[in-house]
């Protein structure tokens, strides 16, 4: 009885966790540019990839390949926003202007200049 | 005793990777444990940032907490993407952080970049840089919850 619970549950999860990694993919397709596209990609690899190995947990039942699971699952949990960080960082380098409907970035601008920034703002107004 | 906990944390990862149980290759996992800390005392890495056991009691409910977050704000953009009119208000946005650790503010930008609809794409300092798929993303933000709770799991520094 317990065995057909948790099949059933495995096959759930599973099968939710595949509707997800789809919508992803979708969402991937649809977005306007890079930055939404990465929005959408990371439904894949947090939803979708969860809820995949939370199935593949329950199919595996208590083993070392259970362990090994959790092993991706955590692996996931710090490297994926790593990954994602690491290429929005590039893109915003690299050039590419997000399509924004409000750029808030200048809220904190009055009161967070860099050292450097106010360094050199010093030497303009002591060359004056 | 952070040397102690992280050679235990190696050799339990070497035992379960491994899966052999017979005592000669168990001493060669414990011995390959020890160097790879030693290796990593000489690298300078074996401090509070590179082993952070000291945040593993408030993780067990930071955990969960993120978690619940990840799972709501996925189904948030899921919704966003099966609509037809993609209803998406692209918005950049700065944000502090009031952690006092690097750890602790890497915690909160990736905290932010794991929940769907919002990356951190710069750290500068304390303050965070953030590209959020719908407007009220960047708001939540802004209004400081998540920053709070992150703080809250980094504890008294």
């Amino acid at each position: 009885m317990i065995d057909i619970l948790l099949i059933g549950l495995s096959w759930a999860l599973i099968l939710a966790g595949g509707f997800f990694t789809i919508v992803g993919a979708i969402g991937l397709v649809r977005m306007p540019d890079v930055y939404t596209r990465m929005h959408a990609a990371s439904v894949t690899d947090t939803l979708g990839a969860g809820l995949l190995l939370l199935g593949f947990m329950l199919q595996a039942g208590p083993s070392l390949v259970l362990l090994k699971l959790v092993f991706l699952f955590v692996l996931f949990f710090f490297v994926s926003p790593v990954a994602t960080h690491a290429v929005a960082n590039a893109a915003l380098h690299y050039g590419i202007k997000p399509q924004l409907a409000e750029d808030r970035r200048g809220r904190l601008d009055a009161d967070t200049r860099e050292p450097a920034a106010i360094e050199e703002e010093l030497r303009i107004e002591a060359a004056q | 005793m952070r040397l102690i906990s992280l050679a235990l944390a190696l050799f339990l990862f070497w035992l379960a990777l491994s899966g052999h149980y017979t005592p000669m290759l168990m001493a060669a996992g414990a011995v390959s444990a020890v160097v790879c800390v030693l290796a990593a005392v000489r690298m300078g890495i074996a401090d509070p940032e590179g082993h952070p056991v000291h945040l593993l009691g408030r993780f067990v409910t930071y955990f969960p907490w993120i978690l619940r977050e990840i799972a709501k704000s996925a189904w948030a953009v899921t919704k966003i993407i099966i609509d037809p009119a993609l209803p998406i208000s692209p918005t950049m946005t700065r944000v502090r952080a009031s952690q006092k650790t690097s750890l602790g503010i890497v915690t909160y930008a990736n905290s932010i970049t794991l929940t769907p609809g919002t990356i951190t794409t710069g750290v500068k300092g304390d303050v965070l840089t953030v590209h959020a798929v719908v407007r009220e993303g960047a708001l939540d933000l802004e209004s400081g919850g998540m920053d709070a709770r992150v703080t809250r799991f980094e504890g008294r520094v």
